[in-house]
Formats: structure tokens, C-alpha cells, sequence
């Protein structure tokens, strides 16, 4: 296959994982390719990333395919450079070509290796040498990553290799050599440990993407790319995401909000605007002898809602409720006014505890420092908003949206619909803000068909895209 | 047009030459610049604030010997602004000044070369020396401003209906930087070619540290990007970028700190951390307060 047609395959699989790569781009990247010829892969990559990934967001599943579908070495690690330098004599190979990979070892043998190559490790991982760490990654797939699959194939595993090196183990014995004789705890521990937690994650991300490139070997890259890609940031479920997907998505609130206020404000601005303004027209009139050509206005005054936040925080819909909330607070210009209230069965007021200091483990203060559990700590809906209207009655008033985090799912409890029903009556707008799939609403112990009736509109909000559509709409321009 | 002449020979000349401009660029940076360079597109820089994306156009201005022309972009931006303006309290004066003349002759003379007022982006374009186009900040500009953009940066041409269509002697280099505070529109990014900048590596950071700050013993360096890394680590209002780390090298040499310790980091955080509460979590987490 010629780099062009290679090229052209790659645009297809880009596209394939949802970017938007247009015919002209690919004109662009062959052009760059062109420039900065093939032999240079990481220039390559980079030429390709300026010319077809333009959003930083699609960056991760760009190298992935990247690397699937150019890959670094071939088979066992036989890459441009040792091909380059086995012209000249030197064997420049990872492997012992004495020992053909695949080649069964014996016990004793394979325990042995395992104990240099983490000894190799560890050096390389004090050292920090990306070159010699992704080396690492290849022996180490090479040796311990494969399990035979299907007849006449191999498998490829991340964990397989990651579990004979076991790096986390190596912590420790890192700590104590970076650090040399300087006291342990304090600064110079947590700046060592910093980077020794970022070494470690860009080795298991090699070994990650050594073993993609293995599984492309064996099944073809448009295989091995179906698998490979991630969702994007923005499209990762609320109740699936992983505690790395979850601190990723806390490090998008602000960058997020931001966007949303600057285009919140555009669409202000581009509205009518308001009343002539007599005394600048006449002012601006001067320049023209007296003519007012242009007539000058006043800007509208915008309407900004009163937010009221009632959100669910018990167990798995806490980080869809967490992330909501961080977002709205963010975007609290925008409203007049933002409460927030959570429940588990029981409500409370958090908005103390949006004004804190730190929002990163707000969670955790709301758990220790609200009162939310009044019988058994299981969600109780109907309670909560009984509870609520009860308790703070002149929260929700004609120019409230009153905003409802969750996924109702009221463990067969009384609903407590017609008090629900009261406050909806009583606010501007209500809206309910539901993590699961629609598909899943009223299955169960949901009680999503008692309520979804007595709100405006009952929302899917399964992932952050969602959720900013939905912002935009509630803020009215 | 005339052929374009290459402003650089590969992507190492682009490396050196803008290493001796005193920027240092990684294997990306330099391989896109390159591409801007051969490719003569636009190229569009885009990164959190602080990690040196103005620099970047103008270490590439004078590592190619070409003037800097910099439009820099706010809200209400619009075409008088950015590209051409009719001077017309000088027209008028002309118009009174010449009561007596016949309307023909004064109409060609007030439009003409004298009463126009140029803008950058007309600047850029009528200008025969190498040149370097600094669009900075693109997105805090309004969406009918990438319109215009678009229009002049694909074909280095711009239409005055007085004087006719002038076109690009030469193409200039364009850089256009933006702190995605919104999403450019999909058209503007694909006449460009794009570079994501973000926080640099362990090593070129401490490179960059040294090159700004050549007095600080390499010592400090490590440890202060080392702090930072932590910092970045952390999840904070607003992360501290390179600017911050070379204002915080400043601050400890001209300290005479010596040993970077807790005490010397909680002395100086302020450099570095801007929001009270961010203050307070590194505080918390590094654990400062205990000493």
C-alpha cells in the first residue's frame, strides 16, 4: 500500500471515529506530507495533526489511529532506524535474534527476564528516557502480552504485560532513590511522586498503544481502530465514567463555562437593541455637521432567571450531579440568582457550600456536612420535595427555574406528585435533568411517568454534550 | 502572484533559527511551522493563556527578518478597524477646500491613495518586505470579523470599490492565535493549518526557564517545574503557565532564594497562583502550612 493510498485509508478511519476531516484537509495533509517526507514520523504526525485534527479535544483519538495506522516498527520492534542501521552491519533490534519471539520460554527463563526487565524499568523510570521507556513497552508486550487466541492467532493484552512488570509496585523503591537524602513527606515528596505517577502513566500508555499496534498487525488497523477509540470528553456517559474520565470532566467545567457565557452574550448582543439614545445620537451627530447619520442605542437590560438547583446526590448519580453543579455555579453571572438544594431522602441547602473555597471534593464536604439522610440513606423523592416545599417555601417563586437533578428512581416510595406538582406551578419553569436513557425511564423502581408530566420538560442529559445544549436553551437571549 | 520564496529550508532550519530568535520550539512546533512556511497557509495557534503563543509570531517575524504587523482582535473589531478607512474629516476638508472644482475631479482625487487610512490587514497585504501577520486573540473578535478574515486570507486580496482589487505582492505569513474562549467557526480552522500549544514537557520546560532566566542555577530550575508540574496536577481555577513559571524563576532569583522549600514556595505563591481558593489547595496539598 503507497503512503497516498495509506493516507486516504487513515482520513477514512479519522472519519470513522466522528472527526470532521474534510476532502480539502486531506489535500493539505498529502501536501504536507509531501513537505516533510515520510521518513520522519513524528514530523509526519505533526504534519498530519495541523492539517486534519483541529480540535485539541479529538487529539487523543487522533494519535491512536496515528499510531495504528503508522505504526512505529513492525513484528517484534523492527523499526526504519534498525533497518536503516542493519545496512551497515549493526544489529539494531530489541530482540535476541538467537530467541525468536513466540519461542516458548521455560518457567525459570521467563522469571528471570521479568526480574531485569523490571530492574530496567526502574533505571529507566528514575532516568525519565521516553526513547528507553518505550523500548521497555515493546520487550515487555513482546515477552508477556500475547496469549494465543484463535486458531493460528495471537492475542495481545495490556494487563498481561503490565501485571508481569507491575510498575506501580515500583513507587516505593522510586521514591526513596529520587529523593536520595532529603527528608521523606513535605514538598520534595509530593513533587517526586508527581512525576514519578506521570512516568508511570505514559509507560502503561505505551504499552497500551504497543499492544493496539500488535492487535492491528494481526487483524488489520480498521479493525483494530473500531476498538481503540475512546468516546470524546464530552460524550462519556455520566453513570459509566471512570474516576480518570470524571477529574477530566471537572478540568472541563471552566473552559466549558466560559464558551457557554461568551456565546450566551453574542446572542444578546446580536438581538434588537433597545431605546434610542438621544443624548449620544446628538453627541455622535457633531462629527457629521450636525446630521445624525447614525443613531445610537441603549443595550438591552438582560433577563437573567433565578436558578433553583434540586439535585439527587445519593450514590452513582452524585457525579452527574456534581458536574451539574459546577457548571452552574460557574455560569453564575448568567443567572440573577443561584440555590442549590440536594437530597438523598431528605433535602438540604448546599449553597453554602458552592461558595467554599475549593469545589473539587464538594461531594465529599455536602456528604459530611448536609443533612440529608432522614430514615435509611436509599432515595426517597416524594420525602425530599415534602420536605422542601415544607422547609424552604419561599424558594421557589414566578421568576424561579427551578432545575431537578436525577434519575427518580424512588425505590417504590410515595411520590409525593402532588406537592412536586405545587412547586412546578409556582415557578417560571421546571425542568428535570435526567443521567439515564430514555429508553430506561419508568422501567423499574423509576418513577420518571409521576413526574415527567408536572415539569416543562424532562431532559436525557447523559453526557456533557447534552448538557450544554440544554444550558443554552435555558438561558433565554 | 510571483513565486513564493521559502522562507525556511527544513524543519531543523526552522528549529535553529528560531531558537536564536530565543524561542525554543518542539519537534511539533517546528514541523507546522515549516508547513505554514511551504504550504503558505494561515496557521492557527490556539492553547491555554501564557504558553507563548504571541511568541511564537513574533520569534517567527524575526528569525525570518520580516515585520511584525499585529491585529489584535476585541469585541466590536469591525472592517473600519481591521482593514481600510476612508479619512473622511480629510475629505471633507478636501471637498471644501475646492468649492469651485467640478465634481469628477473631486471625486477622483478624495479617493484616492492620500485619504485612505490602512488598517493591518491592508498593511499586510500592500506591503512588498517579508511579512508577518499577528491576528491575536481571533476568538474574542465577533463571528462577522472571520468572515472578513476568511476572505482575506485566502486569497491575500482585498476589493476597495474606489481604487479596485489589490492583491498580495507577496503572501505573508499568517499566525492567528486564539484562547478558544468560544469555538472558531468550522470554515475559518479549515483554511488554516492548526497547532494546539499546550504545557511543555519536563525538560523544555526547564530549557525555556533557563533560556529566560540564564542567572537561576539549574538546581532551582528543576524544582520550580517540578513544583509546577505538581500545581498543574491539582485541579485548579487557573493552572499556572510557563509565563508564571518564568515570573516565579524571576521572583526566586531576585529573592536569592536558595533552597526552593516549603517555605520558600509558600512565601511566593501568589506568583503563580492568582485565586485565593487555588492558593488555598495547593496550600492544603502540598502540605505548606505545617511548617
Amino acid at each position: 500500500m503507497s503512503l497516498l493510498d495509506r493516507t486516504v485509508v487513515f482520513t477514512a478511519a479519522l472519519r470513522q471515529a466522528g472527526m470532521a476531516v474534510s476532502s480539502a484537509e486531506t489535500v493539505d495533509a498529502v501536501r504536507a506530507l509531501t513537505a516533510v517526507g515520510p521518513l520522519d514520523r513524528e514530523a509526519l504526525r505533526a504534519g498530519f495533526a495541523a492539517t486534519m485534527c483541529k480540535r485539541p479535544t479529538n487529539r487523543v483519538t487522533f494519535d491512536t489511529l496515528f499510531d495504528l495506522y503508522f505504526p512505529p516498527v513492525i513484528g517484534d520492534g523492527l523499526s526504519v532506524d534498525d533497518f536503516l542501521a542493519g545496512e551497515d552491519g549493526t544489529p539494531g533490534t530489541a530482540t535476541d535474534p538467537s530467541r525468536p519471539a513466540g519461542a516458548p520460554d521455560s518457567e525459570h527463563d521467563l522469571e528471570l527476564l521479568r526480574q531485569a526487565l523490571r530492574g530496567e524499568l526502574l533505571d529507566v523510570l528514575l532516568r525519565g528516557d521516553d526513547e528507553e521507556l518505550r523500548r521497555l513497552a515493546r520487550e515487555a508486550v513482546t515477552r508477556f502480552g500475547s496469549a494465543p487466541g484463535a486458531p493460528g492467532r495471537r492475542s495481545w493484552f495490556a494487563y498481561r504485560a503490565l501485571r508481569a512488570l507491575s510498575p506501580d509496585t515500583l513507587v516505593a523503591d522510586l521514591l526513596s532513590a529520587m529523593l536520595g537524602d532529603q527528608e521523606a513527606g513535605g514538598l520534595a515528596e509530593r513533587v517526586a511522586r508527581q512525576t514519578i505517577i506521570e512516568r508511570i502513566r505514559a509507560f502503561e500508555e505505551m504499552v497500551a498503544s504497543e499492544v493496539r499496534r500488535r492487535l492491528a498487525e494481526e487483524r488489520g488497523a480498521d479493525a483494530a481502530a473500531k476498538s481503540a477509540v475512546k468516546p470524546l470528553a464530552e460524550q462519556v456517559d455520566f453513570l459509566r465514567a471512570s474516576q480518570r474520565d470524571l477529574a477530566e470532566l471537572r478540568r472541563l467545567v471552566h473552559p466549558l463555562a466560559r464558551r457557554l457565557a461568551t456565546r450566551l452574550t453574542a446572542r444578546r448582543r446580536l438581538g434588537r437593541s433597545g431605546r434610542l439614545d438621544f443624548r449620544r445620537t446628538v453627541r455622535s451627530s457633531l462629527a457629521t455637521g450636525g446630521v445624525p447619520l447614525e443613531t445610537r442605542h441603549r443595550p438591552h437590560k438582560p433577563h437573567k432567571p433565578e436558578l433553583v438547583v434540586l439535585c439527587d446526590v445519593s450514590g452513582s448519580v452524585a457525579s452527574f450531579a456534581h458536574f451539574t453543579l459546577l457548571l452552574t455555579h460557574a455560569l453564575r453571572e448568567q443567572f440573577a440568582r443561584v440555590r442549590a438544594f440536594a437530597f438523598i431522602d431528605t433535602t438540604d441547602e448546599i449553597t453554602r457550600f458552592l461558595r467554599g473555597a475549593d469545589l473539587g471534593d464538594m461531594m465529599a464536604r455536602i456528604a459530611n456536612g448536609a443533612d440529608l439522610v432522614w430514615f435509611d440513606g436509599h432515595s426517597d423523592y416524594g420525602h425530599a420535595f415534602e420536605v422542601f416545599a415544607d422547609r424552604y417555601p419561599e424558594a421557589v417563586g414566578p421568576k424561579t427555574s427551578l432545575l431537578v437533578l436525577g434519575d427518580a428512581r424512588n425505590n417504590y416510595r410515595a411520590t409525593a406528585a402532588p406537592v412536586f406538582g405545587k412547586l412546578c406551578a409556582q415557578a417560571r419553569h421546571a425542568y428535570w435533568l435526567n443521567p439515564e436513557p430514555r429508553t430506561y425511564w419508568g422501567s423499574g423502581d423509576s418513577a420518571t411517568r409521576a413526574y415527567a408530566d408536572l415539569v416543562d420538560e424532562m431532559v436525557e442529559c447523559r453526557n456533557v454534550e447534552q448538557l450544554q445544549t440544554f444550558i443554552e436553551r435555558l438561558l433565554p437571549s | 502572484m510571483p513565486l513564493q520564496q521559502h522562507a525556511f529550508a527544513d524543519v531543523a532550519d526552522v528549529h535553529d533559527r528560531l531558537r536564536a530568535a530565543g524561542y525554543l520550539a518542539d519537534h511539533a512546533i517546528a514541523t507546522t511551522v515549516f508547513l505554514a512556511d511551504r504550504l503558505r497557509k494561515p496557521l492557527l495557534v490556539e492553547g491555554p493563556a501564557g504558553v507563548g503563543k504571541t511568541e511564537l509570531a513574533k520569534a517567527l517575524a524575526s528569525a525570518t527578518g520580516a515585520e511584525l504587523i499585529r491585529l489584535q482582535c476585541y469585541e466590536g473589531l469591525d472592517e473600519a478597524r481591521a482593514l481600510y478607512e476612508w479619512n473622511y474629516k480629510k475629505q471633507l476638508l478636501r471637498i471644501q477646500a475646492g468649492r469651485d472644482e467640478a465634481w469628477d475631479e473631486t471625486h477622483d482625487d478624495i479617493f484616492s491613495d492620500e485619504f485612505l487610512l490602512s488598517r493591518p490587514l491592508l498593511t499586510a497585504i500592500r506591503r512588498t518586505e517579508p511579512t508577518v501577520l499577528l491576528v491575536d486573540e481571533t476568538d474574542k473578535a465577533d463571528v462577522e470579523v472571520e468572515g472578513l478574515l476568511l476572505e482575506v486570507l485566502s486569497d491575500f486580496q482585498v476589493t476597495i470599490p474606489e481604487l479596485g482589487t489589490i492583491v498580495a505582492h507577496q503572501r505573508p505569513l499568517v499566525v492567528l492565535t486564539s484562547n478558544a474562549t468560544r469555538e472558531l467557526s468550522e470554515a475559518l480552522k479549515r483554511r488554516c493549518l492548526y497547532l494546539h500549544l499546550g504545557y511543555p514537557s519536563p525538560a523544555r520546560e526547564k530549557e525555556i526557564v533557563l533560556a529566560c532566566v540564564p542567572e537561576l542555577p539549574e538546581r532551582l530550575a528543576e524544582a520550580i517545574v517540578g513544583t509546577i508540574r505538581a500545581l498543574r496536577a491539582m485541579e485548579l481555577k487557573k493552572v499556572p503557565s510557563i509565563a508564571e513559571t518564568i515570573d516565579w524563576a524571576r521572583t526566586v532569583l531576585a529573592l536569592g532564594i536558595d533552597t526552593f522549600d516549603e517555605e520558600a514556595v509558600a512565601s511566593t505563591l501568589g506568583v503563580v497562583l492568582k485565586h485565593v481558593s487555588d492558593q488555598a489547595r495547593a496550600i492544603g496539598q502540598l502540605k505548606l502550612g505545617s511548617n
